[in-house]
């Protein structure tokens, strides 16, 4: 079965390079997978559950604000903040919820929208750990 | 003539200041390493984004519905001076290199005209830059508590940043900071942050991407970040560009003060000789007199 190259990135650090069979990503208009020889393609990311499926390894990584990118072969994923899902614990989700609210308080009018979903969002990954 | 009990106190002083130097030495290159591995893990991120913001901002530069960020407010009267320094001194030219660097470019644009206002990060900066424009500090940030700078310490800055174009404080950015080359090498740098400037690779092949939402979205979104991304990685060449500084300069002043133990030894042992000598003399003459 063909894959495709899978990069995980955040400001800090590389957290995963692989060939992956398809990868899951929260995008910002609705979740979608990429696999091999999926359209040249650019969105931006949600707060959510990221799965990368490698033969029958499934890891998950729990993203936040950032951006994808894929070409037919590659599909690069910068998250600000990235990390294994296993290492995601109460605290960190109540810390990324706090940080939207705050954004969601100062952001000028025409964006109120958009921040309000990113708390949203946020405060839906409560739920998955 | 010195007395030998004070030239023996001088080289013992010496000597232990070569014992804090070459410990200070010893220390910088093991934080450098450190400093240059964030450095590296940072790039990979920071150059996707800076080729994909490359790539959004030349579409959208054209039309008039351009975010404020990347077209500015269309003014350029006041500009915001971001000074990122290092807290501590002792690594040679390292802070007084981008002190003066703002410090040419502040007299530069006050001499035409335009309102300059300073946002100082790190002590130094602050305290340097203090001297000449301390009515046009604004701001400072105090990173003297982190012990590893992280992606939250940009991203305060950039947001507060951020915040205060918004608020109309003033219409472009510049973050002055040393990029770092080699150990012995470090350029003082200007970025320009606001209006958003990325630099296109020209090699760089882009495909005809499908933008999800709309592109003028995405750049929205993106640009804050890309903010972030940029005044992080100039936190983090500042970071290792300091360790590096503070390792040759550390360097030089443990062989300085070898040298000077050398020449104190030469100086003490000499004096040591001719006191010798002296008394020889004084005891052979005494016996000749008898």
């Amino acid at each position: 079965m063909a894959t495709i190259q899978f990069d995980l990135v955040s400001p800090e650090r590389k957290l995963a390079s692989l060939d992956a069979n398809e990868i899951q990503i929260p995008g910002a208009d609705g979740d979608f997978t990429a696999m091999a020889d999926h359209a040249p393609f650019l969105t931006t990311l949600r707060p959510g559950v990221l799965r990368v499926k490698a033969g029958n390894d499934v890891t998950e990584y729990v993203v936040t604000g950032g951006f994808v990118e894929i070409s037919g072969t590659a599909a690069s994923v910068l998250a600000e903040n990235a990390m294994p899902k296993g290492e995601v614990t109460r605290e960190i989700i109540d810390g990324l919820v706090a940080e939207a609210a705050a954004a969601a308080e100062t952001a000028p009018s025409e964006e109120i929208d958009m921040a309000n979903k990113r708390v949203a969002d946020t405060k839906a990954l409560l739920d998955i750990i | 003539m010195p007395n030998l009990k004070d030239l023996k106190n001088r080289i013992e002083s010496v000597k232990s200041t070569r014992k804090i130097t070459k410990a200070m030495q010893m220390v910088a290159a093991a934080k450098l390493r450190r400093a240059q591995e964030a450095a590296e893990a940072g790039r990979p991120y920071a150059e996707r984004m800076n080729a994909v913001m490359a790539n959004l901002s030349a579409a959208a530069a054209g039309s008039d519905s351009a975010p404020k960020l990347l077209a500015g407010s269309g003014d350029d009267k006041v500009h915001l001076l971001v000074v990122a320094t290092a807290e501590r001194g002792l690594c040679g030219g390292f802070n007084s290199s981008i002190v003066k660097l703002a410090r040419a470019k502040a007299e530069e644009l006050i001499s035409v005209g335009k309102t300059v206002k300073i946002l100082t990060v790190g002590k130094k900066g602050r305290e340097q830059m203090k001297r000449d424009f301390s009515d046009l500090m604004i701001d400072h940030v105090d990173l003297s508590e982190v012990k590893k700078v992280g992606y939250v310490n940009a991203h305060t800055i950039a947001t507060d940043i951020v915040n205060r174009f918004n608020a109309g404080e003033f219409d472009v950015a510049t973050i002055f900071f040393n990029k770092f080359v080699s150990v012995i090498n470090q350029v003082p740098t200007a970025q320009q942050l606001i209006p958003a400037s990325f630099d296109a690779d020209e090699n760089a092949e882009t495909p005809f991407y499908e933008y999800e939402p709309s592109e003028e979205e995405i750049l929205t979104d993106l640009l804050p970040r890309a903010l972030s991304t940029q005044v992080f990685t100039a936190l983090l060449e500042n970071g290792a560009s300091e360790q590096g500084a503070r390792m040759s300069a550390m360097d030089n002043a443990t062989r300085n003060a070898g040298e000077m133990i050398d020449k104190l030894t030469i100086v003490y042992n000499r004096s040591r000789q001719a006191a010798i000598t002296n008394e020889l003399i004084e005891i052979i003459s005494g016996a000749e007199a008898l």
